[in-house]
């Protein structure tokens, strides 16, 4: 049977299964929705122009609406004013989606770990890649959009139900100390606990 | 020579500014060329309206100072108005003190319009209540922010408020 479609059709036909062929016209076709804050916004549009052409990995078309992108890129802290509007741009993105968290601030608040500043955006939105570095090159923002057309073509679904397992907050959870001494004294090192800060 | 000048010019300015509001106790001092003057807070506005009237047209910044814990203050809050004669480019520093719990004093706004948003920010930032004012409310911070940020005992990472959002799951959004 097989060999008798062989001879008819030859090499013209493919076999594949819906999510793969979903999944990798997904990862070629991502449509990045700049939420560019701060200075690693300025990375951001380096990156998207024509020097590091973003456009060679099939993801320049910046979008300034939400409703018409499926990757959010958020580049620069974020404030707790802002994140409420950050996680209404979220919902306001169709599905499928996925979210960078672009540079030290808005993966982990950065050096500004201040009344104001959020503390990784992580902690509200769901985040699959992490660009570290104040701010990135462009050369990481290009690697981590590659590594999420991987992380798409591996384990994306035709309908998104890989998203629908996913019901637990992602981030880290609130914390009443701060993580670093946390991280030191389960090294070994005894420093003595805030007492400016007891809710942090 | 040129501490003469300057001090003449002081002597000038001091002598129009209690000539237009006699009897209110203005004390003055200079620092670096720097003339700073601190009027008690019940007088406030008179003493603002008089320095728009001899010539101090721009108002260039309000701010306040937390003494807390600082040096001997005695008083908490020190308001500073910064103020500019644009003709003849002097500047005058006015201050004065308050403490809680009356935090509040009268809006330079009816003087300087410009003092809007200075004072929306001080308040936002110190709780220093302007009366009078005619957007009265906070300019940075959310409204529902509670606190004084600026304020000596906040803490610098704040009370929990920048973890005090919902959290959106992979399979809610
Ligand atoms: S990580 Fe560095 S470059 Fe990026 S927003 Fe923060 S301070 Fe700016």
């Amino acid at each position: 049977m097989a060999t008798e479609i062989n001879k008819t059709v030859g090499d013209n036909v493919f076999l594949t299964t819906l999510d793969a062929a979903a999944s990798w016209a997904r990862a070629n076709s991502l449509w990045p929705m700049p939420f560019a804050t701060a200075c690693c916004g300025i990375e951001l549009m380096s990156t998207a122009a024509s020097r590091h052409d973003l456009s060679r990995f099939g993801s320049e078309v910046m979008r300034f609406s939400p409703r018409q992108c499926d990757l959010m890129i958020v580049a620069g802290r974020v404030v707790m004013k802002m994140l409420p509007v950050l996680q209404r741009i979220w919902l306001q993105m169709p599905e499928p989606k996925w979210c960078i968290s672009m540079g030290a601030c808005a993966c982990s608040g950065g050096v500004f770990d201040t009344y104001a500043v959020v503390q990784g955006i992580d902690r509200f939105i769901p985040v699959d890649v992490y660009v570290p570095g104040c701010p990135p090159r462009p050369e990481q923002l290009i690697r981590s959009i590659i590594d999420l057309q991987e992380k798409i073509q591996s384990g994306g679904t035709y309908n998104a139900r890989e998203f629908k397992l996913r019901i637990l907050p992602e981030g880290p959870q609130r914390f009443d100390e701060d993580e670093l001494i946390r991280i030191r004294e389960r090294n070994g090192f005894k420093l003595d606990p805030p007492t400016y800060d007891p809710v942090h | 020579m040129t501490n003469t000048t300057a001090s003449s010019d002081v002597g000038d300015l001091q002598s129009r500014l209690s000539g237009e509001v006699p009897g209110v106790s203005l004390a003055w001092s200079t620092y670096q060329d720097q003339t700073r003057v601190v009027v008690p807070a019940a007088d406030l506005l008179s003493v603002l309206q008089a320095s728009k009237k001899i010539g101090f047209d721009q108002l260039t910044d309000i701010t306040c100072v937390d003494l807390l814990e600082y040096g001997n203050a005695t008083d908490r809050f020190e308001v500073v108005y910064l103020l500019l004669n644009i003709e003849t480019s002097e500047r005058l520093t006015l201050k004065t003190y308050l403490n809680e719990p009356d935090l509040t004093i009268p809006s330079a706004t009816s003087v300087w319009f410009g003092a809007d948003w200075l004072e929306r920010e001080v308040y936002d930032m110190y709780g220093i209540i302007f009366a009078g004012h005619p957007n009265f409310k906070r300019l940075l911070l959310p409204q529902e922010f509670q606190s004084f940020p600026l304020r000596k005992d906040y803490p610098v990472k704040g009370r929990g408020e920048r973890h005090n959002f919902p959290v959106i799951t992979r399979a809610e959004s």
